[in-house]
């Protein structure tokens, strides 16, 4: 999966976390651009990523996260490495 | 979804969010839209969207005909992820529930304080949802006596449970706990005293037996994590960057179980299992297949499968289930199955009642519940034809329809897993009540002999026993009062703590009514409640028994409750009459006992009986009243 694929399949899931369909993710894009996305949301953010790319996270590595970008790109790390 | 944790339930609609928000946007309906999507198996993101859905509702006041119940909730881990899932889960069993949480990281003693929120709510319950590290800090074994840890730990839910009873008249949950998986020595782990293991078992066990006194009822949190497996119950990553107190995969399906305690605890519980015959108590079609040609018992793996699902039904009718069927089947060949395979269970005297005819299953559904006098909302249908689960659900959604996966190896799991006879108390009438279904089917054979209603009656030889004070039976009192749905004139629900206390209470007439005949016992039958305003009675409950309808039992309780009401130089009595969803059959006591309407305000009707001009009717039933129940 690349990095585009990766973050179409990404929106749906903020989309349903945060229960705003407006929501079109872009790699720059950081909580404070993305109403609801807030420390809670960041919680349930990840756990449906797992689950949704299969995916584990390791402890303290989701929080580090900077941007959209940082993260798909930890997403396509984890898968590669599967 | 990627585990099905409630294979009983319809697997949630993709599309869950468009369907909440087509629900935020309806003018009524809104509180059965809600229900009807909640009854799917549903991930934590969608119980916060329908929890979200509720709140919206509730704002507008549009959340009938859900019944309210506030739930306190104190946690010694993080409960963010947990309240939307409970207010979530609520609606599949008919509840605006609103979860009061205290605020994580307060201390135990400082959720007491009423600014926090617990209890300025004035909650219906208060659930203490504490986990080992609330009691047990560290995995070291310790110098200190394990049994003193134990003590201790016993003692902290002790003071609080005991504080919240002293400052609130909620009913107060706990939970068993959760051994952590990791052991310090391994399998010797449950004979060392102060390992992990040891000091959870103790634990569990000296809660049961010192703490589930009067009033606490317990959610059994260990016996689900061993359900969904130790491994899967904790996550250690989401404890540590969340303080999620177990795997947020696991939150819909503990909801789901507190949900079934407070459901209990609210006279939700169901009452009726109906079974299908084909493909579902045995394997293969019996009209086509004949009686040597179904699958059943041992020996082979399908027919073992069909032989589970029947110890399962058995097993639960012995606990006091009522079982039924409803085939689509010739009769004759169906009973004949039932009464002659020699690998049947259950044989024909196991079951209340059958509907075995052509008709479609809605309408046979309809006719048991006649039948058996019973409400559809406690009908289970169990049944292995899509097709026909689908119709029973669109046409009398009231029903539960348990949801089975293809292989019928696990239908008798599904069964039991699904948690629908969830129960808080366990009495004698429970053990005894298909029993005294029997006894009811012989009295109506009896009734349709007999042309003069009173000659039958006066032929049961009745005899009511009147009980208002002393030790025995409140149990029972409070499980009839709970549990009534359709004879309940105000549908008001007392836990076991709050009935002590009116029984208590010099003033307050608490009555119980049992009532034995020719065929038998039939346990308490009737509870009364009445409390003094002025020169008033006011009739705060009155419950009765729907078996026994039509046997004359409520004129025996008026002559008893107005004798009572003028020894006490009582001058009225008032009686009330709460409509809900389910009582309708109750509408016309008070008319039909002599009373004059005197009030019609919204959601209660009062009537007025005034003794002076009161008669005591002569009734079929010999009257014996006693301080100790028979």
């Amino acid at each position: 999966m690349n990095t585009e694929e990766i973050l179409a399949k990404l929106t749906p899931v903020f989309r349903d976390v945060l229960d705003n369909d407006r929501i079109t993710l872009a790699p720059e894009m950081t909580a404070r651009d993305v109403e609801g996305w807030d420390s809670l949301a960041n919680i349930r953010l990840m756990i449906t990523i797992e689950e949704e790319f299969r995916v584990k996270f390791d402890v303290g590595e989701f929080q580090e996260y900077r941007n959209v970008g940082d993260l798909a790109a930890g997403v396509k790390r984890r898968l590669a490495s599967h | 979804m990627a585990v099905r944790r409630m294979p009983w339930l319809l697997q949630g609609p993709e599309d869950l969010r468009r369907r909440s928000e087509a629900i935020d946007s309806m003018n009524g309906g809104r509180g059965d839209a809600l229900r009807e999507l909640a009854a799917h198996e549903l991930n934590n993101n969608q119980l916060l969207r329908l929890a979200r859905s509720l709140n919206l509702a509730r704002a507008a006041g549009a959340e009938g005909p859900l019944s309210n119940f506030t739930l306190g909730l104190v946690s010694n881990a993080a409960s963010d992820f947990i309240v939307p899932a409970l207010e979530g889960t609520g609606l599949r069993h008919g509840f605006a529930l609103k979860v009061e949480a205290a605020p994580f990281g307060v201390t135990l003693q400082a959720a007491l304080s009423r600014e926090f929120g617990v209890l300025a709510t004035d909650p219906d319950a208060i659930l203490l949802a504490l986990d080992y590290r609330a009691y047990f800090a560290d995995y070291a074994l310790r110098d200190t006596d394990a049994d003193v840890t134990v003590d201790d730990a016993l003692d902290k839910l002790r003071g609080l449970v005991r504080a919240f009873q002293a400052s609130s008249r909620a009913a107060i949950l706990v939970q068993s706990i959760v051994a952590p998986p990791e052991r310090l020595f391994g399998s010797f782990d449950r004979r060392q005293p102060g390992t992990p293991a040891w000091l959870a078992a103790r634990f569990n066990d000296r809660l049961v037996a010192e703490i589930l006194e009067t009033g606490v009822i317990l959610v059994d949190v260990e016996a689900l994590a061993a359900q969904v497996g130790l491994g899967l119950w904790y996550d250690h990553t989401q404890y540590m960057t969340a303080r999620l107190p177990f795997a947020d995969e696991c939150v819909p399906l503990y909801a789901e179980h507190v949900l079934r305690v407070v459901g209990a605890m609210r006279g939700r519980s169901r009452k009726v299992l109906v079974v299908d015959l084909d493909n579902t108590l045995w394997g293969g079609v019996v009209g086509e297949d004949g009686i040597d040609g179904i699958q059943l018992g041992q020996g082979d793996p399908r027919g073992e499968a069909f032989l589970c699902v029947q110890r399962a039904a058995l097993a639960l009718k012995q606990r006091g289930v009522l079982l039924a069927v409803c085939s689509k089947n010739d009769e004759p060949v169906a009973r004949k199955a039932i009464r002659e395979h020699p690998e049947m269970l259950l044989r024909e005297n196991d079951f209340s009642a059958f509907q075995i005819n052509w008709e479609d299953k809605a309408t046979n559904l309809k006719i048991l519940a006649e039948r058996l006098s019973l409400g559809l909302a406690s009908f289970v249908f169990l049944d292995d034809n899509p097709f026909e689960r689908a119709q029973v659900r669109q046409f009398v959604p009231q029903v539960m329809v348990l949801e089975l996966p293809s292989d019928p190896a696990s239908y008798a799991s599904v069964l039991m897993n699904a948690g629908l006879f969830e129960a808080v108390t366990f009495s004698q009438e429970d053990h005894t009540r298909v029993e005294q279904y029997a006894a009811n089917t012989r009295r109506d054979t009896l009734r349709a002999q007999s042309c003069d209603l009173g000659a039958f009656l006066r032929s049961l030889q009745m005899e009511a026993i009147f009980t208002t004070g002393g030790e025995v039976g409140w149990s029972r009192f409070a499980q009839l009062i709970n549990k009534s749905n359709q004879f309940n004139l105000t549908t008001r629900r007392y836990n076991e703590a709050e009935i002590a206390a009116l029984v208590a209470d010099p003033v307050t007439l608490t009555l119980q009514v049992r009532l034995v005949d020719q065929f038998g016992d039939n346990g308490m039958i009737s509870a009364v409640i009445a409390v003094p305003e002025g020169d008033d009675w006011v009739l705060d409950t009155w419950v009765m028994s729907c078996r026994v309808l039509g046997r004359e039992v409520e004129y025996a309780v008026l002559n008893h409750v107005a004798a009572e009401a003028r020894a006490r130089g009582i001058r009225r009595l008032i009686g009330v009459y709460r409509p809900t969803e389910r009582n309708g059959m109750a509408r016309d006591h008070y008319a039909k006992l002599g009373f004059v309407r005197v009030a019609a305000r919204e959601g209660e009707d009062r009537w007025m009986l005034d003794l002076a001009q009161f008669t005591a009717r002569d009734v079929p039933i010999t009257i014996t009243s006693s301080l100790v129940p028979a």
